[in-house]
Parts: structure tokens; C-alpha cells; sequence
């Protein structure tokens, strides 16, 4: 984690967490209720918001076939948050992952200059159109 | 047929080039299976670079991409007739 230095020698230093973008993906069971997958994405939420991390962009792609079993399922519902925060919230957020049974995978990656305009343009539908054709095809 | 090795058009053979330079990728997303499906094989395995002629920058991304999204059962590990 980068901390920025802002006071000179005689003062007490201050450090300043930098906030990064983070995007996280995680797996549920489909055996839940509808009510029950609503509750525990509004779980996952709440600890990101809880923690001062700003909900940039989410996406429910619903059930998905796996491409190989995990725990003996065949299918998956798969979440997507994109987040800004701090680093110190990644480590909470996994640890809450693994304690919550639902979970099947999860994915936390840091996004980069690139990743971020990509996501952006993703969101405004112009990926697959000119500069990204060769993506799309 | 002869002993000796033909020479080859060298019309024919083209030049490999690198596609995300080419068309200006500079992210390769990893949540995009049917587009990481192009640098496997039909065993699920990441295509050489040889074959590919991606440049390393970009193969470097390639397989990170690959296996995020194989982690997330996106994509397979092992496959049989993927193509």
C-alpha cells in the first residue's frame, strides 16, 4: 500500500490512505431462494459501504453455467462489484467471503488505468463497437 | 517430389502480428470467455505466442486473463473438443 507523506521532519507525520479500484466477483450457491441470493449480495454491500468504499458500478449476470463443478453444482450466481477503497478493506472482505458458506468463488482484482476506462466504456455499451472490434468479433 | 527441401512462397507466408497492437487493446478482460476462447486450444490450454504472435507484453495479459477466468469456471482447466 502507498501512503503519502505530507508533514516535514519536525511535525508528527500524517498518512494518507490512497484509495485504489478494486473490482470483485463472487460465486453463490443457486440453491438459494431468490430472497436469500438478494440478502446476501445486500450483505456483501453493506460491508463495502460500511467500510467508507464507494460503489463505482455492479452487475448481476444471475445464474451461469459453470464451466466445471464446483462442490457438485453445475450452475452459479455470479455478482460483480466494482468499488473504490481502501487496501486495508480487501483483506475484510475475503475473510468474509470464506466464513460465508454461500460463496462458492470469489475473485478481488485491483483495476489499472486501462481496466478502469475499459469498465467505463463497457458501461456506456461501446465495447464491441469501433476501437474494441476486434474484441467483439 | 525431391530430396531436397522446396522453397517456399514467400508471398504466400504472412507476416504474424501482434492483434492487441494492431487494434489497440490495452485491456484484456477477463469476465469475456468467448474472447479468451480464441488463445486456447481445443484442449482449454494457452496458445503459444509462436502461433499466436501476440507480443510478450500482451501474452502476459493473455494468461492472466485465462486463468482468472478459469478460476471463476468461466473458462475449463482441462477440456476435450472445446473447438
Amino acid at each position: 500500500m502507498k501512503a503519502v507523506h505530507l508533514q516535514s521532519n519536525f511535525k508528527k507525520s500524517i498518512y494518507i490512505m490512497e484509495l485504489r479500484n478494486y473490482e470483485t466477483v463472487f460465486i453463490l450457491t443457486p440453491v438459494l431462494s431468490e430472497q436469500q441470493t438478494k440478502d446476501t449480495v445486500e450483505k456483501f454491500k453493506k460491508i463495502l459501504t460500511d467500510n467508507n468504499a464507494e460503489i463505482v458500478n455492479e452487475d448481476a449476470w444471475g445464474i451461469r453455467k459453470l464451466a466445471y463443478p464446483i462442490q457438485n453444482k453445475q450452475t452459479g450466481y455470479y455478482y460483480i462489484i466494482e468499488f473504490k477503497a481502501e487496501g486495508t478493506l480487501i483483506a475484510k472482505l475475503e475473510l468474509e467471503y470464506k466464513r460465508d458458506e454461500k460463496v462458492i468463488r470469489f475473485l478481488t482484482t485491483v483495476l489499472d488505468k486501462h481496466s478502469i476506462a475499459y469498465n467505463e466504456r463497457k458501461q456506456k455499451g461501446l465495447i464491441g463497437k469501433k476501437p474494441a472490434e476486434a474484441k467483439a468479433e | 517430389m525431391t530430396l531436397v527441401n522446396e522453397p517456399i512462397d514467400k508471398s504466400v507466408v504472412r507476416k504474424k502480428y501482434c492483434r492487441f497492437k494492431k487494434s489497440g487493446i490495452k485491456y484484456i478482460d477477463y469476465k469475456n470467455p468467448d474472447f479468451l476462447l480464441k488463445l486456447v486450444n481445443e484442449q482449454g490450454k494457452i496458445l503459444p505466442r509462436r502461433l499466436t504472435g501476440t507480443s510478450l507484453k500482451f501474452q502476459r495479459k493473455v494468461a492472466t486473463a485465462i486463468k482468472r477466468a478459469r478460476h471463476l469456471a468461466l473458462m475449463p482447466y482441462v477440456a476435450d473438443g472445446l473447438k
